[in-house]
């Protein structure tokens, strides 16, 4: 038997806006299945995912800082994406930016003033779009592969961090615990509203970030030069426009972003450096772009529906007592069901008769006004 | 219906109502055509009448929807390219699907099922090569032959399964008019065998000349079966169009022809860019002011690598070799030539020229964002999308673009109407250089009348016009001097008045290799 996806020759545009919606249905229930594999009954675990966490004033709270990262990096992949640039290393970046971010309270921890915290978040912003510059260099320089420098380099960075906080920028008064010392308090990045719960600054970047990029995106013709070279490089070299400033473009874009999330982490929810600061927050923010169609508004829903799961798989592990991986499971259906219903709109599933039409002939099925050079 | 199986009064082949539909298109609707033996028979129709879904019905890559296919007199359901070779059908394609790394008799090799030897099989195709007068070397690189070599290739390895009905889709498109007589005396030599030939085409004169019959599809219906000999090439494109197409004007050019050298060439070279790419040699050209020059030449003799030089996709070392409007460009890339004020149209409309899945006033916006951008962008380069559109409709109306929706995507425009609008996007311009490749490959003939027409007027009106063109037919129409490319050289321009079918064809041929010696003497 063959199975072949058959491209249809018109999208339906109802379909294609509700698309998230139906990936996020069915990961319920496959949700609920798998809840019920576990031994748990399904409608509880997907209670304590889903719907308790949104019922008290703190979990909002939780919810915002954990949304935060996810679309900051989400939105910077989305230039990538939508370019044609596959950045898959945000994790790492995202690393680096708090790496290069913590230096001025970890290293000089004698400098406070009301500079240091725009400062470390600069000095962040620099260092995830430098890490970033890597990957867009080889790929401009030497055609490498982006998707492979950029997931290497993640690798890189979390090591890195790891051999400092261990070695030398291990706090003096730790006891020896794998931590830098704890960030001063110029160097915090505050809450919004500290009465209600610890929601910081890092949350309205993030909605500040999306709203620029979506006007970026559809309104300018910066925009349109992503798109464009995203869609069809040829036309876009025919339009004046130049693929390698591209790369550079959206890489550095990503990678800024990357690194002001991890310095917005870093500053504002956990205050020092650790061997482990992200739950991998750069990898699930590629689900993010993706769950909100590389729209940077949709990105602020989806990165909160990420977030959301994060937030879940907390509280489940305490009420109903599963593993802490199935965040990573749920995670992973989602975005395996968001490119499902992605392929299925622009294809459909045709189960084969005719065996082995052979792949020359198929090589002509092209229409007339297709064209090539002879 | 044994009986009737008998290579008897049966035709060799007789469809009836062969029907195939895309969704709401009807690609081929209740098609009727019949084929005896020893026949040449050609299918006519302008692009999208239904040629290819037809004949990729018959050759097994498409499923029809309804009708028959008798073969021999016997109802046959053809499921595979496979199974219509086993038949006895054999095709060779408009667009040639060999690998250039290996050798022609490796070629055949790949779509021989048997694991016959390649010595073997270089024999074979140099003993029938011989015997049908088609000279090729079995053990050349494909990479290294020229289009006319390739197709004989496609032939004979078409041959070698001795079929009894051969398809050939636009053989000609590809050849110079030499290399069409060669084909023209093997296609004959093959009918007198008794071998059918189905001949896709849309050019009349090679079918009037050829063809023992005639079917002529438009919209995907018959409109008629006829005896080409018996009709005029004006009656055959009136059954084609179904309407009187209208003559190109080219009004002489003027007394005081500009001296004005709008574009001029000088010494361009460029390296290969790939090891199967054309090198461009030393090419030298000056287009005036209200002049259209054209240049011919087979398709893949550098004319896309020359496009690109011209266009600034891919720039040069020294700034004299391309001046604009006596300008230095040769350093400057296509949006600093346009800004100088060229427009370029490129050979591909999807995917170069246009971003199939943007819409129409975007793509207006891809070759016009510099050099409108007082009119299309605001501050901190906010698109003012009213503005793109409304220009958009502009273009839409004066090049009469016939689509479905306000601003669609350019995917879906049909060839001819999304190429009236990328010309009409460069014309609403003024430029005053214009450089076109293959402006109207592809395009139905009222369209193309249309475009040949404007670039005309665009001439006239004083811009300097290059248009490069493997339609001999297209380019006699509009230029007032005809340059061919051959082998990345281009040769002295012939002025219209001196140029013959036969002059240019031998160009084209490359039967003035010094002509760059030739270019010294003017």
């Amino acid at each position: 038997m063959r199975i072949e996806l058959v491209k249809r020759p018109q999208q339906s545009a109802l379909f294609a806006a509700i698309s998230p919606f139906i990936a996020f249905a069915i990961t319920l229930v496959a949700g609920a299945i798998l809840f019920s594999l576990l031994g748990k009954a399904p409608l509880n675990g997907l209670y304590a995912y889903f719907v308790e966490p949104l019922t008290e004033v703190w979990s909002l709270h939780e919810l915002a800082i954990k949304a935060a990262p996810l679309i900051m990096i989400g939105v910077g992949l989305s230039i990538c994406f939508m370019s044609n640039n596959w950045n898959i290393g945000a994790e790492g970046q995202f690393v680096v930016g708090a790496i290069a971010g913590s230096i001025l309270p970890v290293v000089f921890p004698d400098f406070q003033s009301p500079l240091v915290l725009p400062l470390m978040l600069l000095m962040g912003i620099a260092g995830g779009a430098a890490y970033a510059a890597i990957p867009a260099l080889l790929k401009v320089r030497f055609n490498t592969n982006e998707i492979l420098s950029s997931l290497m380099l993640v690798y890189v960075a979390q090591l890195f961090l790891d051999w400092l906080v261990r070695g030398p920028w291990r706090n003096p008064e730790g006891y020896n615990f794998p931590e830098t010392r704890n960030f001063h308090a110029s160097a915090v990045l505050p809450e919004v509203l500290p009465m209600s719960g610890r929601a910081h600054w890092g949350f309205v970047f993030a909605i500040l970030a999306a709203l620029i990029l979506w006007f970026l995106v559809s309104r300018t013709l910066k925009g349109f030069e992503i798109r464009l070279l995203g869609q069809s490089p040829r036309a876009g070299r025919f339009a004046g426009f130049s693929s390698a400033r591209m790369v550079f473009f959206a890489f550095l874009v990503a990678g800024g972003l990357a690194g002001l999330a991890g310095i917005c982490e870093v500053s504002g929810a956990i205050g020092q450096l650790r061997p482990t600061i992200s739950p991998g927050y750069g990898f699930a923010a590629i689900i993010v772009a993706f769950l909100g169609r590389l729209n940077p508004l949709g990105i602020i829903a989806a990165g909160l529906v990420l977030a959301l799961s994060y937030l879940g798989g907390e509280a489940a592990q305490i009420s109903i007592g599963v593993s802490d991986k199935t965040v990573r499971v749920f995670q992973g259906l989602l975005l395996f069901f968001v490119l499902a219903c992605d392929t299925l709109i622009h294809y459909r599933v045709q189960i084969g008769k005719a065996p082995a039409v052979q792949p020359k002939a198929q090589s002509h099925e092209q229409p007339e006004a297709a064209h090539g050079h002879g | 219906m044994a009986a009737e199986s008998a290579r008897g009064d049966a035709a060799l082949l007789d469809v009836r109502g062969l029907t195939k539909l895309f969704g709401e298109l009807r690609a081929c609707d209740g098609v009727d055509l019949t084929i005896e033996r020893g026949e040449i028979h050609a299918l006519l129709g302008e692009n999208g009448a239904g040629k290819s879904t037809f004949v990729k019905m018959l050759f097994g890559s498409l499923e029809p929807n309804a009708g028959e296919i008798r073969w021999d007199g016997r109802p046959t359901a053809i499921a595979s390219p496979g199974e219509a070779r086993g038949l006895g059908i054999g095709m060779v394609f408009q667009h040639f699907s060999l690998f250039e790394a290996l050798t022609a008799a490796e070629n055949i090799a790949l779509s021989l099922d048997s694991r016959t030897r390649i010595s073997t099989i270089a024999a074979k195709a140099q003993a029938l090569s011989h015997s049908y007068g088609l000279p090729l070397d079995p053990y050349a690189l494909v990479g290294d032959l020229s289009v006319g070599e390739r197709q004989r290739i496609e032939i004979i390895r078409c041959l070698l399964q001795t079929p009894e009905l051969i398809i050939l889709d636009e053989p000609t498109s590809v050849l110079t008019p030499q290399e069409a007589d060669k084909l023209f005396e093997t296609l004959e030599r093959l009918r007198s065998e008794g071998k059918s030939i189905l001949y896709i085409s849309h050019r009349l004169e090679e079918v009037k000349r050829l063809c023992d019959r005639a079917t002529v599809l438009r919209n995907g219906k018959v409109v008629g079966h006829c005896d080409p000999r018996g009709e005029s090439a004006a009656s055959l494109a009136r059954m084609m169009v179904g309407d009187e197409v209208k003559a190109v004007e080219r009004p002489p050019l003027s007394e005081r022809a500009s001296t004005d050298k709008l574009l001029r060439i000088e010494g361009l070279d460029r390296p290969p860019a790939t090891p199967f790419s054309i090198p461009l040699r030393n090419i030298g050209l000056a287009v005036h002011a209200g002049e259209v020059i054209g240049i011919a030449g087979v398709a893949g003799n550098g004319q896309s690598e020359f496009f690109e030089a011209v266009s600034g996709e891919v720039r040069q070392a020294s700034p004299g070799t391309i001046r604009i409007r006596g300008k230095d460009a040769g350093r400057a890339g296509i949006t600093e030539r346009r800004m100088m004020g060229a427009a370029f149209v490129p050979e591909e409309r999807l995917g170069h020229a246009a971003a199939p899945a943007m819409k129409l006033s975007e793509n207006l916006l891809l070759s016009r964002h510099a050099t409108d951008a007082r009119a299309f962008l605001g501050r901190a380069g906010v698109v003012k999308t009213a503005a793109i559109t409304a220009s958009a409709r502009r273009i839409n109306v004066a090049m009469d673009v016939r689509k479905s929706g306000e601003d669609p995507a350019a995917a879906s425009l049909s060839g001819g109407n999304l190429q009236k609008f990328i010309i009409g996007r460069e014309l609403d311009r003024k430029p005053s250089v214009m450089v076109v490749n293959q402006p109207t490959w592809g395009v139905d003939a009222g369209a193309a009348a249309r475009i040949r027409q404007s670039l005309i007027e665009l001439a006239r009106n004083g811009s300097a016009v290059l248009v490069i063109s493997q339609d001999l037919d297209e380019l006699f129409e509009i230029s007032d001097a005809i340059c061919v490319m051959h082998n990345g050289e281009l040769s002295e321009p012939v002025p219209i008045t001196e140029a013959t079918f036969e002059k240019v064809g031998l160009l084209m041929g490359g039967a003035e290799p010094g002509h760059s010696a030739a270019a010294g003497a003017h």
